[in-house]
């Protein structure tokens, strides 16, 4: 297994992470560290724990009751499972857009404002709503409709919309779950090329099922299969690039020539 | 074991460049033998020919980038077609080649020079052979036999500068016959150059297998024109 090396550019990093939904074993003895400012793709197939990897980088299985972990996530070196560490404020510093649009059934613009104004966000709002959508290249297709209900938009407008939402609580990292499987290919591309943008500022994860969106959208590919027990460990962690031309362990060859199994 | 139909389309593809070595094998060991027979008709017959090996290249080509668009080969699958593209250009210039060789039968007409047949058949018959084993290590994607190989290189290279050395003695001794026997070079060369080319080959059999590209030949790098 390879382990990321650009040590200073590290943003989150898991260390001999496993990740039990009771006593089953989900995921094992994953290593991996994500750098800063680029777009690290997590593939594998289908129950390997890519979901569960990324949910646990925010605590976000802080809601699954049976979930537990073993092992450490540092976040610019501290422990995000540390006692003394609000889960609030994990997620606030590192957001998530889900698989399926998820808009709240409001206005465009409360669907912005909402979040910030929960977070405490005491500045200009209407300037923070028109700056977020800016940045996920909704604000031309929107900003004479701002009233309207966000329900009224496009799958991929929402999607936009979302990751809107995610950023106007100003966080570091973004994570995204398969954020294009319910989108048509021109919506998705437009959200890959979003992400490009993005990753200028924030640092990236996406789990994708699509192996040629990791390849057009990413940096960094880590690839996860599932061992004999059924725990989802990584395989190979490598540039983008190497993986899909390159890849040094054969699971992974397998995996993405289309031969796994 | 999914991906059925890409595996039976690389397999049919393979099979396609083998044929296109075959049709160069063919055209090489052909285009001496009619420069030792002086035969004009046949000369112009290969030398039109060649367009049957450009047209099957093209054909291969285009099955490739059918391939790459609609199948979307990763890693191996990837490499692999990649370095088919290389090579069935290497072996369109080994055509090339051959047509060089029938050019000169044709230019040479029935002047009277003493052309070095034998070195030549032994040329073209060792590069012909490194050819045929080249492509086979190509298809079996064995990089021990395609290293193995590109180092026989050295032998059409002894062969050539021998033919070489006793081509400049014979127009040192006889400036008269300069032309005929500088067209005599051309076929030698164009020899030499073909073994160059399968040692290309070599190598991306070696890259296909392993990932690593290696410079097997750093000579390699003068382009000129066989023809
Ligand atoms: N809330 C949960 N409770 C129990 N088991 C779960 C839960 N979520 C996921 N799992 C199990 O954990 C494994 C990994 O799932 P998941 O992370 O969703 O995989 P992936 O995202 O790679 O498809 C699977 O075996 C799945 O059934
Ligand atoms: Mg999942």
């Amino acid at each position: 297994m390879t382990t990321q090396t650009n040590e200073n550019n590290i943003i989150i990093q898991a260390n001999d992470l496993s990740i039990y939904y009771g006593s089953f074993r989900a995921v094992k003895n994953v290593n991996l560290g994500i750098q800063r400012n680029k777009i690290t793709a997590i593939i594998g197939p289908s129950g390997c724990g890519k979901s569960t990897v990324l949910r646990a980088f925010n605590r976000m299985n802080d809601f699954v009751q049976s979930a537990h972990n073993d092992g450490k996530i540092l976040f610019h070196g501290q422990d995000i499972y540390a006692p003394e560490v609000d889960p609030v404020q994990v997620r606030q510093m590192i957001g998530m857009v889900f698989q399926k649009p998820n808009p709240f059934p409001k206005s465009i613009y409360e669907n912005i404002a909402w979040g910030a104004r929960i977070n405490g966000y005491k500045g200009n709002m209407d300037e923070l709503v028109e700056n977020t959508l800016q940045a996920a290249a909704l604000w031309d297709e929107v900003k004479d409709n701002l009233k309207k209900s966000a329900l009224a938009l496009s799958g991929g407008q929402q999607q936009r919309l979302c990751i809107a939402r995610a950023l106007a609580v100003k966080p570091e990292i973004i994570l995204m779950d398969e954020p294009c499987s319910a989108l048509d290919p021109i919506a998705t591309l437009k959200i890959e090329d979003l992400m490009r943008e993005l990753s200028v500022k924030y640092s990236i994860i996406i789990v994708t099922h699509n192996m040629q969106q990791a390849a057009r959208a990413s940096d960094l590919t880590a690839f996860f299969t599932m061992d004999e027990d059924r725990a989802g460990l990584m395989v190979e962690y490598g540039e983008t690039s190497q993986i899909f031309t390159r890849p040094k362990d054969k699971r992974t060859e397998d995996y993405i020539t289309g031969r796994f199994g | 074991m999914p991906r059925d139909t890409l595996t039976r389309q690389i397999h049919h593809l393979l099979d396609e460049v083998l044929l296109l070595g075959s049709m160069v094998e063919q055209a090489t060991l052909s285009a001496v033998d009619i420069l030792r027979q002086r035969d004009l008709k046949a000369a112009a017959t290969l030398y039109e020919n060649d367009q049957l090996i450009n047209d099957k290249r093209f054909a291969i080509e285009n099955a490739i980038l059918i391939l790459i668009a609609t199948q979307q080969p990763m890693a191996h699958d990837l490499r692999l077609l990649a370095a088919t593209l290389e090579i069935i250009t290497e072996l369109e210039r080994m055509g090339d080649y051959a047509k060089g060789i029938a050019k000169v039968t044709l230019q040479l007409k029935d002047a009277d020079i003493n052309i070095p047949n034998r070195d030549l058949e032994r040329m073209a018959s060792q590069a012909v052979n490194m050819l045929h084993r080249g492509l086979s290590a190509f298809v079996n994607e064995d990089p021990n036999e395609a290293s193995a190989i590109a180092g026989e290189d050295a032998v059409v290279d002894d062969l050539y500068n021998h033919i070489y050395h006793h081509l400049v003695e014979t127009m040192i001794a006889n400036p008269a016959t300069i032309d005929q026997y500088n067209q005599v070079m051309w076929v030698a060369h164009n020899l030499e150059r073909m073994a160059d080319r399968v040692t290309n080959i070599c190598e991306r059999t070696v890259f296909i297998a392993t990932g690593d590209m290696l410079e097997m030949d750093t000579t390699d790098d003068e382009e000129s024109d066989g023809e």
